[in-house]
């Protein structure tokens, strides 16, 4: 039975010399979901000690419901990022739905009102109809859970590429604010002590590990049909918001937690293990959604819209009052001791001993067989649930990655791109690719601005929010891109760490923490686990040289398609601190008769660029250099700048390179340029190559001179590309293309993929 | 003492203080009242703002009209009143039979948060009072619900009594007559699907929402002075 549960014969072992005994059915079933991959992070928690987890401004660091750091003015962000990769695959609207509640609720448990969600999306390529119904279904879900509870969504990124196509990526970063001294840690220390059940009901809907549960065999028939993606209910998960934050703010609740993946079984042990004390829970007590749902059912089901509050007693009547006043059920389903045991009854009403009456018996169920004198039916120490195993894992380099690394893409396109070769079509075609093209579809269906703090909301850099109240905004960015970390996990993990940093820093900010979202194939292929140490190895270098905190982080194994695993993606979100907003930061534009100045240094790197691999099919090669000095530098400079409005518009260069982020700075205002590449590399390889490290300000004519003297001093190079002006995007010798038609390219493409979709049925 | 606006709050409202920190950056005093309350505690006007009352998961304001606080909204639209129904409170007023017509899913069928041109059409309401007539203002959309509709009968009538506050100068969701927002009989209730709320800073892209929410507590000013 254990092996069907998920469990290995050593980890039966362990169970059973930790109980001193043969695990009751129930018990097996509790150790086998906390056990799992995704609670214990068993197979990369050896790797995750790598990150850097400390700053002065920490808060709270990685482990908690999210990471927390100090502001100042009184002011503290939560913030965490989660995947909901698989059940978005199985119903992509109720799977990126449920990805959003989930966040939401681990912020706002830590006493923090959640302010901004950022959707970072991969998908498979738009040609393929499953493809775009899965689009479709997660824009769908984000929106229309986000928008009805009531936390705006300021920014994501959505990528597509081929291996991501029947394992699509739904990585969901929230942010919260809270004024610091209400920080609450979801503890339950003291025993007497009483565990409040708030929120939806307890269905069968979601229940952890649902088809290895359903082929044990504990209940013979129905279980094949319930669904294993939950459904997800804003409205409900809005009133708890209000109900779980008015508990903490008037001091009725000492903690308040989630309960997510293994529901209350994880929720009611974690707590109490986090406390150094003990629990006693009945789940006679629990309100279901339908008749006969038994113990293991009731203590591993992920029905959404739950919370675990732990109230003393003396302030129970108030906590009730509160809870219908936003019309959410509140059950008293358990109580903490001083017993360090984690102990469940089934219908052992004196044992809990507190005032209340029985849930009502749902439809057709019976009520439950009340008694005085129950036996536990599972006894265990409440640590053992949260220390789960931990395995090192095999580890190998792929067999072929020095093939892969050895096929330079730009030693095969330089034959066809040579000098005085024209590139306008090149920049059509990578305007027209959907990783590159206009997300305006896409960011139209999110409410971005709600709380008024958007300043920058979707399609920037960086998100930025104002902190109303003080003279400070916060600047938020998502980055990630797998193709990098196929070529070489360690310099990918770098490079993500920088596009955010470098995009936070467009922003005027100065990075205060990292959360990440680890998305890999099959952890039992010794190819994952060295891609995904190497990309940990990257990461962490990378927050080193730029002083950033890991606070936070997910990780997500197993997404294959078609049976290969797909490219390592970290995807990092970085948040940044700008200590005096003044206005609207500049943006990615271009000013009439202003000069471009790239700052950072272009080199012939196209390797797992969206031209050659994308554009041209060729995939091989290595990704750009990471240099760390060279990024710290160019931050702290770029930053400066835009932080004393010394540059009218500002653009980070990344996908597509120069040629498009240019592109994009002149669809931003309306007015093209005139450039002139660099000479030092051919000139194609100079307008897409992907080098990483660069920016594009654009700067008046009088202050260019101090300027680019400033850069000198800073050691960042800067070149004086040209002017804007006119209504074409020229780059002298091999762009020549209209704004109107470029723009119309790069508008169109992903309506006009969505648009292909009705007529091709 | 300053003018107080009551903001009406049902559980599933998510734009409520968003509502009161824009009125009082205007020097008004909002406060938050809850639905369950048969009394607005003496407020001058009345906000029923965005949101999703009672999660819409019936029609949009189905629900939120039978809330007792309504039938107090009622009786102070009915005394002359400034009540000012802002997206979700538009299709609340809309159920609650203070304004005629409906608000109907958009015509492409998606959610539309961004923002938009509007014409002031009407100065006569307690809306729009303090802008010029003609007047183009930008201001943020937010709905899946926005799409007005009513019988041709009571268009007709709109425009003859001059009651159709604001127009979108590109439609977006469809609305019958470019329709963005309302008055009724004697313009002290409005509703209108943009939020003026999200145009009160210029730092958050538009401030031209202002003169509209310094219209409306101009008019709860007036009130309060009788």
């Amino acid at each position: 039975m254990h092996r069907q549960l998920g469990l290995t014969d050593d980890e039966l072992g362990d169970i059973q010399e930790l109980l001193g005994r043969e695990p009751t059915e129930l018990e097996l079933a509790m150790y086998a979901v906390m056990w799992s991959e995704h609670c214990s992070y068993k197979s990369s928690s050896v790797h995750l000690r790598r990150f850097p987890t400390e700053a002065p401004w920490v808060l709270v660091g990685p482990g908690e419901g999210a990471g927390v750091i100090d502001v100042g003015d009184g002011l503290a962000v939560a913030i965490r990022i989660e995947s909901h990769n698989h059940p978005s695959a199985v119903e992509p609207y109720q799977g990126a739905a449920t990805g959003v509640g989930g966040i939401i609720r681990d912020i706002f448990s830590m006493g923090a009102r959640p302010i901004a969600l950022m959707d970072p999306l991969r998908f498979g390529s738009l040609d393929d109809a499953r493809t775009r119904y899965l689009f479709e279904g997660v824009i769908s879900g984000i929106s229309g859970y986000g928008n009805a509870v009531g936390v705006p969504t300021v920014g994501g990124e959505v990528v597509f590429d081929d291996c991501y196509r029947e394992n699509p990526l739904v990585n969901v970063l929230c942010l919260g604010l809270l004024p610091k001294e209400r920080l609450v840690l979801a503890r339950a220390e003291g025993a007497g002590k009483l565990a409040v059940l708030l929120g939806s009901s307890t269905g069968r809907d979601g229940i952890g590990g649902a088809s290895v549960l359903a082929s044990a065999g504990f209940e013979e028939g129905s279980e094949a049909k319930r669904p294993s993606v939950q459904v997800g209910d804003p409205f409900e998960e809005k009133r708890l918001i209000e109900a779980c934050l008015a508990m903490l703010d008037a001091g009725l609740a000492t903690g308040v937690q989630d309960l997510g993946a293994a529901g209350l079984s994880c929720a009611a042990s974690e707590t109490a293990a986090a406390g150094g004390a003990g629990m006693d829970v009945d789940v006679a007590r629990v309100a279901r959604r339908e008749p006969g749902m038994n113990p293991v059912e009731l203590l591993t089901s992920e029905s959404q819209e739950r919370m675990l509050a732990i109230v003393e007693p003396k302030h129970l009547d108030e906590v009730l009052a509160l809870c219908e006043r936003w019309e959410i059920r509140a059950t008293v389903v358990g109580r903490v001791t001083d017993t360090g045991r984690f102990r469940v009854f089934d219908g052992l009403f004196d044992a809990v001993g507190v005032p209340g009456t029985n849930p009502p018996a749902p439809r057709g169920d019976e009520p439950p067989d009340v008694s005085s004198d129950r036996q536990p039916i599972a006894d265990l120490p409440c640590e053992s649930l949260g220390n789960g195993p931990s395995y090192t894992r095999p580890i190998s380099a792929p067999a072929d990655q020095a093939t892969l690394n050895a096929a330079d893409p730009w030693e095969a396109l330089a034959e066809n791109f040579g000098p005085g070769t024209d590139c306008s079509d090149e920049l059509l075609a990578l305007l027209a690719t959907p990783t590159i093209a206009d997300k305006s579809w896409v960011w139209r269906q999110y409410d971005h601005q709600l709380f008024l703090n958007t300043v920058v909301g979707p399609g920037g850099d960086a998100a930025v929010l104002r902190l109303k109240g003080t003279s400070k905004a916060l600047a938020l960015a998502t980055d990630g891109k797998g193709r990098f970390c196929r070529l070489d996990p360690r310099t990918g993990g770098r490079l993500v760490v920088l596009e955010a940093a470098r995009n936070v820093a467009c922003a005027g900010a100065e990075p205060r923490a990292l959360v990440n979202c680890l998305n890999f194939g099959n952890p039992e292929h010794p190819q994952v686990m060295w891609q995904f140490q190497q990309v940990v190895e990257g990461i962490s270098e990378a927050c080193e040289a730029l002083g950033i905190p890991v606070v936070g982080g997910n990780v997500s194994f197993y997404n294959e398609s078609r049976g290969a695993d797909i490219d390592p993606t970290p995807v990092v979100g970085v948040v940044g601190l700008i200590e005096k907003l003044d206005g609207v930061p500049p943006i990615p534009r271009t000013i009439d008769r202003e000069h471009l100045i790239v700052l950072g240094t272009t080199r012939a790197e196209l390797g797992g660029s969206e031209w050659a691999a994308v554009v041209h099919g060729l995939d091989g090669g290595v990704p750009p250099a990471a240099d760390l000095d060279d990024a710290r530098r160019l931050h702290a400079f770029v930053s400066e700048l835009v932080a004393g409005r010394s540059v009218g518009g500002v653009h980070d260069c990344a996908d597509g390179g120069l040629a498009v982020a240019l592109a994009e700075m002149a669809f931003g205002s309306g007015i093209g340029f005139t450039v002139a590449p660099e000479t030092e590399v051919a000139a194609a390889a100079w307008c897409f190559s992907e080098s990483a490290n660069r920016v594009v300000v654009s700067v008046d004519a009088r202050p260019l001179p101090h300027i680019l003297r400033r850069a000198e001093e800073a050691g960042v190079h800067a070149v004086d590309l040209g002017t804007a002006g006119g209504d074409r995007l020229v780059v002298d010798g091999v762009i020549d293309v209209g704004l109107a038609e470029a723009e119309r390219v790069w508008r169109d493409a992903i309506p006009n993929a969505l648009g292909a979709a009705a007529t091709a049925g | 003492m300053s003018t107080r606006v009551a903001v009406i709050v049902f559980p599933g409202t998510n734009c409520e203080l968003d509502v009161q920190h824009a009125l009082e950056q205007l020097g008004g005093t909002a406060e938050l009242v809850f639905h369950t309350e048969t009394s607005l505690g003496g407020a001058d006007a009345v906000v029923v703002p965005g949101g999703f009352a009672h999660g819409d998961y019936l029609r949009t304001g189905a629900l939120a009209r039978f809330s007792p606080v309504m039938a107090a909204v009622g009786e102070h639209a009915a005394a002359g009143g400034p009540v000012v129904g802002i997206c979700n409170g538009f299709q609340v007023l809309t159920e609650a039979g203070l304004l005629p017509g409906a608000l109907q899913k958009n015509a492409g069928l998606k959610f539309l948060c961004e923002t938009v041109e509007c014409r002031v059409d009407s100065t006569h309401s307690v809306l729009t009072s303090g802008a010029a007539l003609g007047a183009v203002l930008r201001l943020p959309i937010n709905h899946f619900e926005g799409n007005y509709i009513c019988d041709a009968a009571t268009l007709d009538q709109l425009r003859a009594d001059d009651r159709i506050v604001l127009r979108y100068v590109d439609n977006p969701n469809g609305a019958l007559d470019d329709i963005a927002g309302i008055r009724n009989e004697h313009g002290n209730v409005v509703g209108l699907m943009p939020h003026p709320e999200r145009a009160s800073d210029t730092v958050l892209g538009s401030a031209d929402g202002v003169v509209l929410l310094q219209s409306l507590l101009d008019a709860a000013t007036a009130r309060s002075a009788v």
